[in-house]
C-alpha cells in the first residue's frame, strides 16, 4: 500500500509555507491571470503617481504647429488637434480613472455598508424603508442613474464620483444586508448578547468583519464597472470636463471623424481603458477565488 | 400565487412611483433651465421675456404643482410637450422605441447564441486550455468599453469598404439590415454575451456536480446526452434570469453605442435631452426605462416558476 505523506507534498508545492514572501508566491503559482491582474493594476497605480516623471510633455500644453501628428519618436502615440501629446495625456489620464474608481468604489461601500448593517441588523420599519430606497435606484441602469446625476450635479471630478457612487449604494448594500440577516443567527452572536455586550458593538465588532471578504470581492468587482462608466460619460461629453484628459474624453473629440483621419487618437486611449479594466477584472476573479471560495467558477 | 402577483404588481407601482418622485426633483436641482440656456445663446436678456416664455412652459409654477401637472398628465397618456422641438413628448419619443427594440432584440440574440454554447463548452472542458482561453476572453468582454468597440467597428469598415456604415431607417437589402442593426448590436452584445458565458458556465459546474448526473452517467448515457439533455435542461434557469435582467440594463450599453453609430434610437435621444435640459423628454424616457426594466423583472420571475415546477411563490 502507498501512503502519501500530505504534509511533505502540501510543503513541497509551498501551501505550507509561513514567510509572507513564500506564501505569496504561492498565491501567485496557482492565480496566474490574477497576478497578471494585479501587475498591470501596479503599473497603472505607478502611472498615476509618477505621470509628471514618466512624460516629457505636458498634456495640456497645446501646439498647433504639431497637430494631429502620427506616432513618432518625438510624440510615441502622436497628437491630438491641439498638438497635444497622447502619451502624456493618457498616462495623466491614469490619475482621473484611479481617482474615480477608488472614490466612487469607496464612497459606495462605506454608505451601501451603513445601509445595510443598519437595514440587516434592526429589521422592522428602517429596513422596510431602506428596501424600498434600493429597489427605487436599482430599477435604472447604471448609466442611466449616472447620467441624470451628472446632469443634476454638473460636470466635475467629484461630482462625477458621487454620481458613480450612488448606483452602487444599493447593490453593497443589498449583499450586506443578506450577510447580516444569515449572521446574526450565528451562536458568537447569541453568546456576545448572552455576556450583555450592546447591540452596536455586536454589529461593529462581531458582524462587520464578518462581511468583510464578501465586501471586498463585491468592491473590486465595481473597480473596473466605475472604470468603464466614468468612460462611457465622459464620452458622451458628461463626465470630467476638458481640458482635463480623461481616457473617455479623449475618445469623443476623436470618434467618428478621426477614425478615417488619426486612428492613433481612437486606438490609444481605448487600449488604455480596456487594459485597466481588464486588469481589475483579472485580479477580482483571483481574489474572489480566495476569499470566497463557495463562488468559485 | 394569486396573492404573490398582486404583492409584487403593488410593491413594482411604489417602486415606480418612487422613482418618478427622485427624477424629478432631481432633474429640478439643476441651476438654469431650458430658458437659461436659450438667452444665453441669445446674449440679450429681457427679463420680462423670459418670464413670459417660463410662464408658457409652466416652470414658473413651484416644483410641487409641476410634479403633480406631469403625473396627471402621464397618467391620461399626455407626457407634455418637448421644449426643444416644440412636439408633444409622444410624439417625439414613440417613433423611436422600435429602432432601440430592434437593436436590444439583435444584441440579445447575439448574446445568447453566442454565449450559452461557449459557456456549455468552457464548463464541460472545465480546467483545460480551451476553458481557460474562453475564460480571458469573456472577461475581456467586460473590459472592453463598448463604445470603443464600435469605434473599431468603424474603423474596420473605413478599412474594408473605405466608408463608414450610416444609419438607414428603412434597411431594403440584406447587407443594409446588416449595417443598420446588426453592427451596433454587435458592439454591445460582446459584454452581454461574456456575461450570459460566465453565469452558463458557473451554473452548468453547479449542476455537473450532482448526484443525478452521476445516475445518468452510470446508466450509460452519452456525454452529449448528459450535457445537453440532463445538465443545460436545469442549468439554464439562472442564464434565464441573467439575460432576461441583461435585456433591461442593455440600454445602458446601447446609450453610447447609439451615439457611435448615430443611431436614432430613444437611448441616444435621451443623452441629447439631458444635455438641453429638455425635461419633459428626460423624466419620461427614464419612466420608461423605469417601466420596461421593473416588468422585465417581474417576468423574468413568472418564468422562473413557469420552467421549474418546484418553484412556487407563496402568498
Amino acid at each position: 500500500m502507498v501512503t502519501i505523506n500530505y504534509d511533505s507534498e502540501l510543503r513541497r508545492a509551498g501551501a505550507l509555507a509561513t514567510s509572507p514572501w513564500q506564501r505569496l508566491k504561492f498565491l501567485a503559482r496557482r492565480h496566474v491571470l490574477g497576478t497578471v491582474g494585479l501587475v498591470i493594476m501596479i503599473l497603472f497605480v505607478f502611472a498615476a503617481l509618477f505621470a509628471d516623471l514618466i512624460c516629457g510633455y505636458s498634456p495640456l500644453t497645446v501646439d498647433s504647429a504639431h497637430a494631429l501628428a502620427r506616432p513618432d519618436v518625438q510624440h510615441w502615440m502622436g497628437t491630438d488637434s491641439f498638438g497635444r501629446d497622447v502619451f502624456a495625456r493618457i498616462v495623466h489620464g491614469a490619475r482621473i480613472s484611479l481617482a474615480v474608481g477608488i472614490g466612487s468604489t469607496t464612497l459606495g461601500a462605506v454608505f451601501g455598508v451603513i445601509i445595510g448593517l443598519t437595514s440587516g441588523y434592526l429589521s422592522g420599519w428602517v429596513d422596510l424603508i431602506f428596501q424600498r430606497v434600493t429597489d427605487i435606484l436599482q430599477a435604472l441602469p447604471l448609466l442611466v442613474l449616472a447620467l441624470v446625476m451628472t446632469a443634476a450635479l454638473g460636470p466635475s471630478l467629484p461630482n462625477v464620483i458621487i454620481a458613480i457612487a450612488i448606483p452602487l449604494i444599493p447593490i453593497v448594500a443589498r449583499v450586506i444586508r443578506a450577510n447580516t440577516l444569515a449572521l446574526r443567527e450565528q451562536p458568537f452572536v447569541e453568546a456576545a448578547k448572552s455576556i450583555g455586550m450592546s447591540e452596536t458593538r455586536i454589529a461593529l465588532r462581531h458582524v462587520l468583519p464578518n462581511t468583510l471578504a464578501p465586501l471586498i470581492v463585491l468592491a473590486t468587482a465595481q473597480l473596473g464597472s466605475t472604470i468603464l462608466t466614468e468612460a462611457s460619460l465622459s464620452f458622451l461629453g458628461l463626465g470630467i470636463p476638458e481640458p482635463y484628459p480623461s481616457w473617455g474624453r479623449m475618445l469623443s473629440e476623436s470618434a467618428a471623424e478621426y477614425v478615417r483621419t488619426a486612428p492613433w487618437l481612437v486606438i490609444f486611449p481605448g487600449v488604455a481603458i480596456s487594459l485597466a479594466v481588464f486588469g481589475t477584472n483579472l485580479f477580482g476573479d483571483a481574489l474572489r477565488d480566495i476569499l470566497d471560495p463557495r463562488q468559485r467558477g | 400565487m394569486f396573492g404573490y402577483i398582486v404583492r409584487r404588481l403593488g410593491l413594482m407601482i411604489v417602486t415606480l412611483f418612487g422613482i418618478s418622485i427622485v427624477i424629478f426633483f432631481l432633474l429640478r436641482v439643476v441651476p438654469g433651465n431650458i430658458v437659461d440656456i436659450l438667452f444665453d445663446a441669445a446674449g440679450f436678456v429681457d427679463p420680462a421675456d423670459k418670464a413670459s416664455l417660463e410662464r408658457e412652459l409652466g416652470i414658473d409654477q413651484p416644483l410641487v404643482l409641476q410634479y403633480l401637472h406631469w403625473i396627471g398628465g402621464l397618467l391620461h397618456g399626455d407626457l407634455g410637450y418637448s421644449y426643444v422641438s416644440e412636439k408633444p413628448a409622444l410624439e417625439e419619443i414613440l417613433p423611436r422605441i422600435p429602432i432601440t427594440a430592434r437593436l436590444a432584440a439583435f444584441a440579445l440574440l447575439f448574446s445568447a447564441s453566442i454565449g450559452i454554447p461557449l459557456g456549455v463548452l468552457s464548463a464541460v472542458n472545465q480546467g483545460s486550455k480551451l476553458d481557460y482561453a474562453l475564460r480571458v476572453v469573456s472577461l475581456s468582454g467586460l473590459s472592453l468599453p463598448s463604445f470603443w468597440l464600435g469605434l473599431l467597428i468603424l474603423m474596420a469598415g473605413v478599412a474594408m469598404f473605405g466608408s463608414i456604415p450610416i444609419f438607414n431607417p428603412n434597411p431594403k437589402t440584406f447587407g443594409e439590415m446588416f449595417s443598420t442593426y446588426c453592427l451596433p448590436s454587435l458592439a454591445v452584445a460582446f459584454r452581454s454575451s461574456a456575461l450570459t458565458m460566465r453565469i452558463t458556465r458557473s451554473s452548468m459546474l453547479e449542476i455537473l456536480r450532482q448526484d443525478y448526473i452521476r445516475t445518468a452517467r452510470a446508466k450509460g448515457a452519452s456525454e452529449a446526452s448528459v450535457n445537453f439533455h440532463h445538465a443545460l435542461k436545469n442549468a439554464i434557469l439562472p442564464v434565464i434570469t441573467v439575460v432576461g435582467i441583461e435585456a433591461a440594463f442593455l440600454i445602458g450599453g446601447l446609450i453610447v453605442t447609439e451615439t457611435v453609430f448615430n443611431v436614432p434610437g430613444i437611448a441616444r435621444f435621451l443623452v441629447e435631452a439631458i444635455r438641453w435640459r429638455d425635461y419633459p423628454i428626460v423624466q419620461n424616457l427614464v419612466m420608461f426605462i423605469a417601466v420596461v426594466v421593473v416588468s422585465t423583472n417581474f417576468i423574468v420571475d413568472m418564468l422562473y416558476a413557469v420552467f421549474d415546477p418546484r418553484i412556487r411563490y407563496s402568498d
